[in-house]
């Protein structure tokens, strides 16, 4: 625990030094990797051993005491926040631009790593809530980073409100929780759980509030442009990280509540509804962070799956499929947190080395940046879920919990029906999922160069690809270290399904999965040895053109042409809007074709909601005089009416 | 018998597969009124092709190695997952349907990016609709295997697909008969054969699987075609231990697969000889029914 405070402490510390030294940001990643190297053994300890550790520090305002502490629930949340803070700091200091001052954005960075800690170690609502919104704050000021362009203050414009709508749902909630239970504490809170209609009204609060920030379709829809505005590490560690915060949210409060049998039900349905839906808008996108940020909802739906059939199946007294669904998602956290690392930071080199982030000024880029090329492919197959990498090893536990609690004997049909149906939610994802990065690592990194831009690129420095190589190595170990990684979680299931669970069934069903990862590799290194051996006399010639002489890299297929056909599939409402204007003449005259790539959620429905709400808010503009004593005489009509409130609410009690 | 098993398993799953490819030509060639090309061409084919030398493409990379590496690969390794024979499979362990799809997922990844590979619009035409069915035939695929296994409470391709199919005909029959006629189709469209796809002719705009491999020669050519028919051979094993449950061990398995093998193949031959290719937007409402028929035999046996 001790640790965990110091790591908090050096983050800001070298992040404070580093604002001050501006020209240095290595002082900030130097910070973040010490916070790193204190944070995770510590965090490793508390899995191990699963007990609780609580401090408590007398401050006065604005309670009484600060508490901070570490328990398996935070230990398991703090693991990947480390590791890959570490990683994305080393990265944003060869990333960003040097004339700009970057131990700027590098200090906030370690800002927000310290915000992030802080969250996952606080024991009281409020030290959550000002951490919460500290991370917010600072993540914001690193979406905006480039700050110049229009499309980057919109997005942070977007992610600042949405944010914050979650925090009102959060602020209510604790003040319910606290209201009821007479405490912010967290222990007191866990000690005493909330049962009936309070539970549900502040478990559908919780929902909401946290599911902003996870991203749970349709509260996603600041994530997309968020993800695609912020610098490429940043991003990496808002998806890898950020995100999955929600989740410790609602994990932590739902600990607050007594269980309630509609929890995993509606955690699996918003799980399997977030997952289609990423999945099927991460297809037609441009941008390639933007699609990589789809996908990042559709493996919080595949997370939020795994834990909803957890809750599910723990409720219900079955306790190995609650082990194997719990550990899936747990695992998923952990792998995509690694994954999503890999991909954001190599769509970050790509970024850099050919200055674009659409994907059809790309093409060839594999020639021109063999080493970052070849670790994206490894992330892209790992993210898709295939064998023998690390995305397999977590959702073919999330599997494994579908598939033995559906093909149990016996049992409610309605519930079978549903596990079995959602393994084919999950099949569907996964194939929707390798069109996806087929069609992003196809565009971007093999055939022709689209564009002079990418047949110029430059292949990243030893700094910007070592923390990619990094979180690749985990990619590959992981199948191999997930049976003991999950033996660590039995702590973390304990608190979370709140009856004693036993990992063994986790472990033992990842055992053959380690197997067959390293058959698969031995079987592809020999085929690659094979066929070297029987293609040894080869000759290099172009491309066959099918009989066409001159092909030209615009032939090539493209990331719409690639994804048209499946989007013929969606429906209507979830594809992208393409209107196309032709002249009626007899010869061809001019024409024009729009294709609208946005948020069918912000397109069709938060748009139209907010204009009207702002133009109702727009009659309400003669309270903003701008006039500074006409806000004092506010704040001070505020402070009597409030003091009236709680005058009368005495009145009547002691009545 | 423990030690020899495994080496007939492994023998058959090398040696069976290419044989299908000759069988479904010979068919088609009697039904065409012709001789067509001896059974046991697909084997003369193979070894031609991973004697001759290679072109390989300026603009491809090792991604382009790669495809024809993990398509034979891939499907090797999940065809060891099917019970063949008597018994087991080689490697048997719960769940293990889904790695056998997961593994042709690989397989299908690294074909697709390798048809990219080549900066060619007709492969990246072909790899756009293979990756737009699959997004119909996986769940389609999966689903059928589930509700074999939900007939049979096993986990395991050995279990629910050995000898206890036997025993659930009688009660599961109507179920079985819908996802065999499922999986038949995804058979079908996975393995690129008539009314999806024709693998008989490259060069169509219609083409999937053939126009994606259409860089590749010599030993990579041969390494696809040979994948290919083994992938084929993964759904036939599984299709014929459905639909012909032979309880007693020993030979008579054995013979009830060879004679299977051949008898799908046929049947592939005759679809193919009888059955125009359907439009390409007709394709998915194809495949959707098979992933109904699929739902309906797994509804079928949840009550």
């Amino acid at each position: 625990m001790t640790a965990s405070a110091i790591a908090l402490l050096v983050l800001v510390g070298t992040g404070v030094v580093a604002s001050l030294v501006p020209r240095w940001p290595g002082i900030a990643a130097a910070g973040a990797i010490a916070a790193a190297a204190l944070g995770i053994p510590a965090a490793v300890a508390v899995l191990g051993e699963g007990t609780a550790v609580e401090h408590r520090l007398a401050w006065a305002a604005p309670i009484d005491e600060v508490r901070i502490g570490l328990d398996p629930l935070s230990a398991m949340f703090a693991l990947p926040l480390l590791a890959l803070g570490a990683a994305c700091a080393v990265y944003g200091v060869f990333y960003l631009d040097r004339a700009r001052r970057p131990g700027v954005p590098a200090a906030v960075l370690n800002l927000l790593l310290a915000a992030m800690l802080l969250v996952v170690l606080a024991r009281d609502a409020v030290v959550l809530l000002i951490a919460w919104e500290m991370m917010t704050l600072a993540s914001y000021r690193l979406v905006t980073y480039e700050h110049g362009d229009r499309a980057v203050r919109r997005a942070g414009w977007v992610y600042l409100i949405a944010s914050h709508l979650g925090v009102a749902c959060l602020l209510a909630l604790f003040v319910l929780l606290g209201h009821l239970r007479g405490s912010f504490g967290f222990a007191e809170l866990a000690a005493r759980p909330l049962g009936g209609g309070a539970a549900a009204v502040a478990a559908v609060l919780a929902l909401l509030g946290f599911g902003v920030k996870a991203g749970i379709v349709p509260l996603h829809v600041w994530l997309p442009e968020a993800h695609a505005a912020a610098p490429s590490h940043i991003s990496a560690l808002m998806s890898g990280v950020l995100i999955k915060l929600g989740l410790y949210g609602l994990l932590r409060t739902l600990g607050f509540l007594e269980p309630a049998e509609w929890w995993g039900p509606v955690l699996a349905a918003l799980g399997s509804g977030s997952a289609l839906v990423g999945i099927a808008l991460a297809l037609y996108q441009r941008d390639i962070k933007r699609a990589l940020a789809y996908s990042s909802i559709e493996n919080v739906g595949v997370i939020l799956i795994g834990l909803g059939v957890g809750l599910w199946a723990s409720d219900a007294g079955h306790p190995r499929i609650a082990a194997l669904a719990l550990c899936g998602a747990m695992l998923h956290i952990w792998t995509h947190a690694m994954m999503k690392g890999v991909m954001f930071l190599g769509a970050g080199s790509v970024l850099h080395g050919t200055g674009t982030r659409d994907l059809e000024t790309m093409g060839g880029l594999m020639r021109r940046m063999p080493r970052t090329g070849a670790l994206f492919v490894l992330g892209a197959v790992a993210i898709v879920g295939l064998p023998p990498l690390a995305g397999f090893a977590s959702e073919w536990l999330v599997y494994r919990g579908l598939i033995d609690g559906g093909l149990a004997p016996g049992g409610d049909a309605g519930w079978i029906l549903l596990l079995l149906f959602a393994v084919a939610v999950l099949a569907a994802v996964g194939a929707l999922a390798t069109l996806c990065f087929v069609r992003i690592i196809g565009v971007a990194l093999l055939g022709q160069p689209r564009s002079a831009a990418a047949a110029r690129a430059h292949e990243s420095g030893a700094g910007m690809i070592a923390p990619i190589a990094a979180l690749s190595a985990g990619i590959v170990v992981m199948p191999f270290a997930a049976p003991h990684a999950v033996a660590g979680l039995g702590s973390v299931l304990a608190q979370v399904a709140r009856v004693p669970l036993s990992t063994a069934p986790a472990s033992s069903v990842l055992a053959p999965i380690a197997w067959l990862s390293l058959a698969l590799w031995l079987a592809l290194a020999a085929g690659m040895v094979v066929l070297r051996r029987l293609a040894a006399r080869s000759r290099a010639d172009d491309t066959w053109g099918c009989g066409y002489a001159a092909p030209t890299p615009r032939m090539q297929y493209t990331s719409g042409s690639f994804a048209e056909a499946t989007l013929q599939l969606l429906p209507r409402m979830l594809r992208a809007r393409i209107s196309v204007r032709r002249e009626a003449t007899l010869f061809p005259g001019h024409g024009e074709l729009v294709s609208d790539r946005g948020d069918p959620f912000t397109r069709s429905a938060y748009e139209p909601l907010l204009d009207r709400v702002g133009k109702r808010f727009a009659q309400l503009r003669w309270v903003q005089q701008g006039i500074t004593y006409l806000y004092v005489l506010y704040i001070a009509a505020t402070v009597v009416i409030a003091l009236a409130i709680v005058a009368a609410h005495d009145w009547w009690v002691a009545r | 018998m423990d030690i020899v098993r495994p080496i007939l398993q492994a023998l058959f799953i090398l040696a069976v597969p290419p044989i299908m490819l000759g069988v479904i030509v010979k068919t088609k060639a009697q039904f065409a009124g012709r001789v067509g090309p001896p059974v046991l061409q697909p084997y003369y084919d193979l070894a031609k092709l991973l004697r001759k030398r290679s072109v390989f493409s300026r603009t491809t990379t090792w991604v382009f190695r790669a495809g024809p590496v993990i398509g034979v690969t891939a499907p090797l390794i999940a065809a060891a997952f099917i019970p063949i024979g008597d018994g087991d499979a080689m490697v048997s362990f719960d769940g293990d349907f889904l790695v056998v799809a997961y593994l042709l997922g690989l397989a299908r990844f690294f074909t697709m990016a390798a048809a990219l590979d080549t900066g060619s619009a007709f492969e990246g035409m072909g790899a756009a609709r293979e990756a737009t069915f699959a997004c119909i035939a996986e769940p389609a695929f999966v689903m059928g295997l589930l509700a074999i296994a939900r007939a049979n409470h096993a986990l395991s391709l050995s279990g629910f697909l050995g000898p206890s199919v036997a025993a659930h005909w009688p009660h599961d029959g109507p179920s079985f008969v819908l996802v065999a006629a499922g999986l038949f189709v995804v058979m079908l469209a996975e393995n690129c054969r008539l009314p999806v796809d024709d693998p008989s002719t490259h060069l169509e705009l219609t083409m999937i699987h053939e126009v994606m491999v259409l860089d590749h020669g010599g030993p990579a050519l041969g390494f696809i075609s040979y994948g290919a028919a083994v992938k084929l051979f993964v759904f036939a094993a599984m299709l014929i231990r459905l639909v012909i449950p032979i309880t007693e061990p020993g030979w008579a398995i054995w013979l009830a697969l060879a004679g299977g093998t051949i008898a799908i193949s046929i049947a592939i031959g005759v679809v193919e000889s009888t059955v125009a290719r359907l439009r390409l937007t007709h394709v998915p409402a194809f495949l959707l029914a098979a992933c109904l028929l699929c739902a309906l035999g797994v509804v079928l046996l949840v009550r």
